[in-house]
């Protein structure tokens, strides 16, 4: 059960984050959760949004680069160890974790997001473990 | 002093005399042992007795940087190969080399042109000198050597790179003269500034060139170093360093005439300009065997005198340059085409990317950065992939041009477009 994320390349340069979240605003689009990752000259933006394809194609043609990617949100309960014991699943079968963000924490457990070499190996060994996969109707995805 | 001053000061109707002379051998030789000159000359409908004079040089076919890599690598050497002595090559404008070739008389004449240089710029037989320029295939460094060593100078071959040790010998061995880059001497100016050292060398000359400088910079570099600094011409098509060097006047560079006869032509026309015009240096090499060029577009803009000049020299002058004819750049002495960039990254896929050049001087050393246009195609949304291609990029474009070079990776669409066509290069470099 795979999510769209969308990836923004910028520059890191004043006003560009504003400039993307503006083309997502103007195309009635909403965020559900981001992470930024920075390096010295660009940055990547990767989003999970309401409506990943309008978004994909308002930035297009407002001259970005972007590109929707397959990730993985998975549901924890908020318990000592329990990221720990996931990846170590996860490192057994040989997967590399690419990145990871939070998507949302509520009282009683919390969500995360993210890419590994081989996400479909990943998705057989949590689904073994018993590990709960967030639907993308359940955080707010809609069908396009 | 004056190196061959049978030479540089004969009449200019002597002068006249000698190179119709040598010009016409010359025609003779490449239209019997060169089939592209014959061909081109057969094509104009031109036979070697129609030329009997240097008033005759229009008649003759152009030459062009194009023509060097259509005959890659030996097929304009107007000698068998075995006698070819040395061979030297630039970065032309697509992926291939500019080679040429010398024969031991070419690397003779080569010699005594870069000593009637040194020796307008007051270097001697008592002289150290530290050759700087970087040796290799290109023809600084082996160039400066060779007439460095005609005049008998001690000579240190010091090539490019460790300027720490530059300045140390500088000092222990009292060296008093220096052949390198005018960016690289105030680089190295500012070493001995940094250690405190500029009053304990014995430096008073410094011959710069392979690369554009201004009187600015020259001025500078003199009163960095309490020197004298001599502004020296030259390419490897024609020869290298030592077709033209200025003296102690410092009022245009004298050509060395009996070997390259200079024109000013229009880039426009290609008709001949007048003296004090501002056109294109075209040369004919008129003694060389290994490679002797008829009408070479060197694309270089500059003006000619034929005024004999103060310091009793009949040898006509030509100006500081006042740029190029083609979008050719010098880079820390190597000559650079935007088109060589492109070539590189149209490796990297099936269609090139946009991409920018920034050339900038730091510290007095030129740097490229290249910035890259992140296009669907290249992009991923793993940072770890996109620094793996901007080192791939920066790979690729250093093999291709011979530099370093920083690779920056940009948004689609920021780099500017004039008229639908993006724009290539930013020189950022004061020549002041």
């Amino acid at each position: 059960m795979l999510i769209k994320q969308l990836s923004v390349f910028m520059e890191n340069r004043e006003g560009r984050l504003k400039d993307v979240l503006e083309v997502l605003k103007n195309n009635g689009v909403n965020i559900i959760s981001l992470s930024l990752a920075d390096t010295n000259e660009f940055g990547m933006l990767r989003l999970l949004v309401n409506k990943p394809e309008t978004a994909y194609d308002a930035l297009k043609r407002n001259g970005f680069s972007s590109r929707l990617t397959d990730v993985m949100a998975v549901k924890l309960s908020h318990k000592v160890g329990m990221l720990q014991e996931l990846l170590e699943a996860i490192c057994d079968e040989h997967i590399n974790v690419e990145y990871m963000y939070a998507l949302s924490t509520g009282k009683d457990d919390a969500s995360i997001v993210f890419k590994t070499s081989d996400l479909a190996l990943a998705e057989k060994v949590l689904r073994g473990k018993g590990v709960e996969i967030v639907k993308p109707e359940e955080i707010g995805l809609d069908f396009e | 002093m004056i190196w061959n001053e049978t030479k540089e000061c004969m009449s200019r109707d002597e002068m006249h005399v000698l190179q119709s002379a040598r010009l016409i051998k010359t025609v003779d030789r490449v239209y019997h042992n060169v089939p592209f000159y014959r061909r081109k000359m057969q094509n104009i409908g031109i036979e070697p007795g129609d030329i009997r004079g240097v008033e005759d040089l229009p008649k003759l076919p152009f030459t062009t940087k194009a023509d060097l890599r259509d005959n890659y690598p030996f097929g304009l050497f107007a000698v068998p190969q075995s006698e070819i002595v040395r061979i030297h090559a630039s970065s032309g404008t697509t992926g291939k080399a500019t080679v040429v070739g010398y024969t031991r008389r070419d690397l003779e004449i080569w010699s005594e042109c870069v000593a009637r240089a040194l020796t307008m710029a007051g270097v001697s037989r008592e002289d150290i000198i530290q050759v700087a320029y970087g040796y290799g295939l290109f023809t600084g460094g082996l160039g400066a050597h060779g007439g460095a060593e005609k005049l008998g100078a001690t000579v240190v071959p010091m090539s490019t790179g460790n300027t720490k040790k530059l300045t140390t010998m500088m000092v222990d061995f009292g060296v008093t003269a220096i052949a390198c880059t005018p960016s690289y001497l105030l680089h190295i100016a500012e070493t001995l500034e940094e250690n405190g050292e500029v009053d304990n060398i014995k430096l008073k000359t410094a011959v710069c060139g392979a690369e554009p400088w201004t009187e600015n910079m020259r001025r500078q570099i003199e009163e960095r170093l309490h020197i004298h600094a001599h502004d020296i011409y030259g390419l490897s098509e024609i020869m290298g360093p030592g077709v033209a060097c200025d003296c102690e006047y410092h009022t245009g560079l004298h050509v060395y005439d009996d070997h390259f006869l200079p024109e000013i032509i229009s880039p426009e026309t290609l008709e001949p300009v007048a003296d004090g015009e501002t056109g294109e240096l075209v040369f004919t090499t008129i003694t060389k065997e290994g490679l002797p060029l008829l009408r070479y577009r060197t694309r270089d803009l500059t003006s000619i005198t034929h005024e004999t000049c103060e310091c009793g020299r009949t040898l006509p002058r030509i100006s500081r340059f006042k740029g190029r004819s083609d979008d050719m750049l010098i880079i820390r002495g190597v000559n650079v085409f935007p088109s060589q960039i492109e070539a590189a990254l149209l490796e990297m896929g099936e269609t090139t990317p946009h991409y920018r050049m920034i050339v900038d001087r730091v510290n007095n050393l030129d740097t490229l950065e290249v910035q890259v246009e992140v296009g669907e195609k290249f992009f991923s949304d793993e940072i770890r992939e996109l620094e793996k291609l901007s080192k791939k990029i920066e790979h690729v474009i250093q093999q291709a041009i011979g530099l370093a070079v920083k690779v920056k990776l940009v948004e689609p669409k920021s780099i500017e477009r004039s008229m639908g066509k993006a724009v290539h290069v930013i020189d950022n470099r004061k020549l002041v």
